[in-house]
């Protein structure tokens, strides 16, 4: 386990030491290093290994998050390569930033203990409240940073107290002695218990951008550099319901009964609110930064129902999600003009039948965030909406339902205009890199690969569930 | 035959053709017109190796593929086809054919995509008609949006956007509260008792759920294919989506996708929740009626020759709902007969409006008049297919709404008067049109310089006029392709209702329910179970529907006198003359209809004709 962190930590350090005078190859270096983490976390599965004093752990959960995060920092890296040339801000700090944080995503994922998660929380916002601001002649990336900052340490704020609520109610920060403590009935005020655990799903609600706690996230996604939005839309995510689910299903099981009744309302919130007011968006960041809202809405209603199935699917969705998001970003920047990007939606008029690749890609990317089969996005809701149905949460899955209607209708706006627009005569786009034509391919093989074929994977992601649900 | 996946093939290969297309360069435009060309009249000569293959007398699933596909929740590819959806098939097949045939000239710009989203079409809209199981089932029925959603978008007329998302929107709102259905489904045939959790749909045909489950399933189910058909409250996508699609697209629409609403309503729907259809009968009776009515009478003040015959095919569909729901063998008979009539005239209709369009670029009816001197090639097959969608005798019209009309007319008196009326507007409808735009004076100078029809127009024409006049002559053997198929989804939303009755509740234990509802059935022996009902009563049936005695029934297979009530009262027939078997290894005369293909189900009694 050592070795795993160790791993990680090690390229870290080489990372900014590394003299800045060729760039590219810091971000090779930073490729090099995540592969070789993932080679290593590989190397290491199932041998579950506890250290730090029982803080983290090296379950089989902690190791899907953790592939999924480096395969994330990895799909940024190379969509970054041609980005951060492009605008100016190739920095080495840019490369190790994104490293660092995916370092705290993996520590969140992998904690057994509400401090190393908070940690590792920090570890991950510290970083990327510095690259949401990371174009700094810019006053809308100033804006995401300096919100982003804010809003970020009021979550902080809330989850920190929340914890040492939970701690002062039953004497541990351990998750299972939690666990523990509130089953054999060890707890010193139940009221401490339940206003501790209301503030760490608002602290969490914070961190998934659920409604009513999302108010920051259309701003930060916006002003963000694409590579940074892509890589906060779905690393983020991805590392803040790691720790969710894992603080819920292992330490608060036996109050499942409360949390679902208020994640049910934060999901029928979030869905709703995130698709209906995506539909309104012309700048696409903000439409998917909204949207991003909404898929964080489904993956509550499978919080929601608490069973296996739903907790697998949560791990599902987010392996679909990081890849047919990365890959729209992917050919966001792709299509962006040679002087700058595209912002509004009307202006990518058209170029889906002058770039047929990109156009195609881009389209399935679309599909599949709305759910469309046979796409990733597709089983992924399809799995998340049988975890309600299971645990008897019918209306739930017909609200989920509806809403991926809904989110049809602006999902489907993009491919419209990139079809059915006119468009400009001599569109001159920056076109694919060989990193970015990587980026999208293996974002096209993901989503397809989930879409068609989904059923080895599930049974992992099942399997890496399984280590929560003792 | 045997182990060769046929059905696979005939639905992957437009898949593979698509594979071919991104290999030409985007330029070589005819090569890419003739390759797709050549795909799709492949795909259709592969299926009719399926009709060749095909088992007249054996009503349960042939040709069966299965492979596990989601192992973790039951999810298998499972395909096949029964009598009602070989005939689909090969519709689809022969139209896509068709329609890409007529697109050589009339689509200009990408032309490479456009073929692309063609093929996809045709492999999407196979496999919802040859999918057994319901995933598989609705990954294809929401997966085929896509290539049609670009058809109408990109190659579509002015109004194409608002036409695309919203018939996207429509089928999408019903398609997701169906998966809500489905999943429902799973877990209620997981839960009981010996279930099993499958996805896998002849397994589900054995649920026995309370009537209030079974009227919210159906609902989910209905209001998905409802507005796929589109019957009436739900049909407003479709004159949009018809006058802005290609014309291609208007003939794969009005052809292949309409029906998938009606087919779904036959596989689905219906066997799966026979005592909530049974509850539904007069109200989706009366929807027909009004889409009938209702289609044909905004036919009748359209403009528009595109919009005229979308809003017919309103009508028409309310045709089909309406033997559906008949539950009879002549009306579903005639509202399988009339799925393939319309897809054939309609498509048809919408071809002749497509190249009349190509020459004039309109399509207002007052912008005609005249045409049949100028252009007379046009105007024989105009008028040809004008007549059969009127359903006039000798025609393959007349066939199938005579049989719904004969088919309701034994549930309905009322329902059947009304829906005639509607084959009397029909005439005016079309009659009027065809009047002003082919007879009297020429009006506008351009029409005099019209040319006829070219070669490869007639060769698109002349096909599906072959088969208006064949099934308006002899239509047994397409009648004899579903009828086993028809009569075994019959006896299966007839026998369950009969023999257990609408319940609401928890579903009784079934020897008691045998012992009180089957008094005669109840001497010292148990209860047959489900599986034996059915091919008992298929045997029956079977034996009836030999070709020996069908060949008395006549040209039109319409047993008014000879045939007797054979499903009226399925249930007096079986309780009433059964007589136990000796001793349960006796073979079926049919396959179990629960696992086509395989073994004979384990009658333990069983019913001679001549008892």
């Amino acid at each position: 386990m050592l070795l795993v962190a160790g791993a990680g930590i090690l390229i870290l350090i080489l990372d900014p030491l590394t003299p800045p005078a060729r760039r590219d190859r810091l971000a090779a270096l930073g490729l090099v290093g995540i592969v070789a983490a993932a080679i290593a976390l590989w190397v290491r599965r199932g041998q579950p290994e506890v250290v730090f004093g029982g803080m983290l752990t090296a379950d089989a959960f902690a190791l899907f998050f953790n592939l999924l995060f480096l395969l994330v920092a990895g799909l940024t890296l190379l969509i970054s390569l041609p980005y951060v040339r492009r605008v100016g801000m190739d920095h080495g700090e840019y490369y190790a930033l994104l490293l660092f944080s995916t370092l705290g995503m993996m520590i969140m994922a992998s904690s057994q203990d509400l401090m190393t998660i908070f940690l590792g929380l920090e570890t991950l916002s510290i970083s990327l409240y510095i690259l949401a601001g990371f174009l700094r002649g810019e006053l809308k990336s100033n804006e995401s940073a300096l919100k982003y900052l804010l809003l970020g340490a009021f979550a902080s704020g809330f989850l920190l107290y929340g914890i040492a609520l939970i701690y002062g109610a039953t004497g541990s920060i351990n998750l299972k002695r939690v666990a523990e403590a509130i089953a054999a009935g060890k707890v010193a005020s139940p009221l401490l218990l339940t206003i501790g655990m209301g503030l760490l799903i608002i602290g969490f609600g914070f961190k998934v951008a659920s409604v009513p706690f999302h108010m920051w996230t259309p701003d930060v996604y916006e002003g963000a550099p694409t590579s940074v939005t892509a890589f906060m839309i779905a690393g983020t995510k991805a590392a803040a319901f790691a720790a969710f689910l894992r603080v819920l299903m292992t330490a608060l099981p036996v109050l499942q009964a409360d949390w679902s009744r208020v994640l049910w309302v934060l999901a029928v919130l979030t869905m709703t609110v995130g698709n209906v007011v995506a539909i309104a968006q012309s700048n696409i960041k903000r439409m998917l930064a909204y949207s991003s809202i909404a898929h964080a809405g489904y993956i509550l209603v499978a919080l929601v129902a608490a069973n296996k199935l739903g907790s697998g699917s949560i791990l599902f969705y987010l392996t679909a999600y990081t890849f047919m998001n990365l890959g729209a970003f992917a050919v966001v920047v792709a299509l962006a003009r040679q002087d700058g990007e595209r912002v509004t939606i009307d202006e990518f008029s058209g170029l889906g039948l002058k770039y047929p690749f990109l156009g195609a890609a881009m389209a399935l990317f679309m599909f599949s965030l709305a759910g469309i089969p046979p796409t990733g996005g597709f089983m992924g809701k399809f799995y998340i909406f049988s975890a309600a149905i299971q645990a008897n949460y019918i209306g739930l899955a017909i609200v989920g339902g509806l809403n991926s209607v809904i989110s049809v209708f602006y999902y489907l706006r993009i491919t419209v205009v990139m079809y059915m627009g006119q468009g400009e005569a001599e569109p001159r786009v920056a076109g694919l890199s060989p990193a970015l034509g990587l980026a999208v391919l293996i974002a096209i093989l993901g989503t397809l690969q989930l879409g068609l074929f989904p059923s080895r994977f599930l049974e992992v992601a099942l399997r890496s569930v399984g280590a929560l649900l003792l | 035959m045997s182990n060769f996946p046929l059905i696979s093939t005939v639905v992957f290969l437009p898949l593979v053709g698509v594979g071919l297309l991104l290999l030409v360069d985007r330029r070589r435009e005819a090569a890419i017109k003739h390759l797709t060309f050549a795909v799709s009249v492949l795909t259709f000569l592969v299926s009719l190796q399926l009709y060749r293959g095909f088992q007249l007398n054996v009503p349960g699933m042939q040709f069966v593929e299965r492979k596990p596909w989601i192992a973790g929740l039951g999810v298998q590819y499972f395909v096949g086809v029964d009598g009602i959806s070989l005939l689909l098939v090969l519709l689809t097949t022969f139209l896509t054919a068709i329609a890409i045939l007529s697109s050589y000239t009339a689509i200009t710009t990408s032309v490479k995509e456009y073929m692309i989203c063609m093929l996809l079409l045709e492999t999407g809209m196979l496999g919802v008609f040859v999918a057994l199981d319901l995933v598989l089932f609705y990954v294809f029925w929401e997966g085929m949006l896509i290539p049609m959603y670009f058809l109408i978008g990109v190659w579509g007329g002015p109004r194409r956007i608002y036409a695309t998302i919203k018939f996207f929107l429509y089928t999408m709102a019903g398609g997701v509260l169906m998966l809500v259905g489905i999943i429902a489904l799973y877990y209620l045939n997981g839960g009981r008792p010996g279930g099993e959790y499958t996805f896998d749909l002849l397994k589900m045909y054995g649920l026995d759920l309370p009537l209030r489950t079974q009227v919210w399933l159906f609902l989910a189910f209905a209001v998905a294919f409802a507005i796929k058909v589109p019957m009436f409250p739900f049909h407003t996508w479709l004159p949009d989506a018809h006058v802005e699609a290609p014309t291609a697209g208007s003939v794969i629409l009005a052809g292949v996708l309409l029906k998938m609403g009606t087919y779904g309503f036959l596989r689905f729907a219906l066997p799966l929740f026979p005592e909530a259809t049974r509850y539904f009968t007069p109200l989706f009776s009366w929807l027909a009626i009004i889409g009938i009515l209702y289609g044909a009478l905004v036919s009748m003040v359209q403009p528009d020759l595109k919009k005229l015959v979308a809003y017919s095919s309103v009508s028409h569909l309310g045709f089909v709902m309406l033997g559906i729901f008949a539950l009879t063998i002549q009306g579903v008979e005639g509202g399988i007969i009339q799925m393939i009539n319309h897809g054939l005239s309609t498509g048809a209709l919408f071809l002749i409006v497509g190249m009349i369009y190509e020459r004039r670029h309109t399509r207002m009816i007052e912008d005609f008049g005249g045409l049949a001197r100028v252009i007379p090639v046009f105007t024989a097959f105009f008028l040809i297919v004008t007549l059969s969608s009127i359903g006039l005798p000798g025609l393959n019209g007349f066939v199938g709404e005579f049989l719904i009309l004969v088919g309701t007319f034994r549930v309905n008196v009322l329902y059947a008067v009304l829906a005639t009326s509607g084959v009397i507007l029909a005439a005016v409808y079309m009659l009027w049109m065809f009047q002003r735009v082919m007879f009297g004076k020429v009006t506008h100078e351009a029409n005099r310089r019209l040319t006829d029809l070219t070669a490869r127009e007639v060769a698109v024409l002349v096909p599906v006029l072959l088969f208006i006049v064949w099934i308006g002559i002899y239509p047994r053997p397409f009648l004899a392709t579903t009828e086993a198929s028809v009569k075994q989804l019959l006896a299966q939303v007839h026998i369950r209702y009969r023999a257990d009755g609408p319940r609401g509740g928890t579903p009784p234990i079934p020897t008691a329910r045998a012992e009180r509802r089957e008094p005669r059935g109840a001497t010292g022996r148990t209860r047959p179970n489900f599986e034996c009902r059915i091919s008992d009563f298929e045997f029956e049936r079977s034996a009836i529907g030999d070709p020996a005695t069908a060949r008395q029934r006549g040209v039109a297979g319409c047993p008014l006198g000879d045939r007797k009530s054979e499903i009226r009262n399925p249930q007096s027939e079986i309780a009433g003359g059964g007589v136990p078997h000796d001793g349960g290894g006796a073979p079926c005369p049919v396959a179990c209809p629960r696992s086509p293909g395989g073994p004979c189900c384990p009658c333990s009694w069983s019913r001679g004709r001549a008892s």
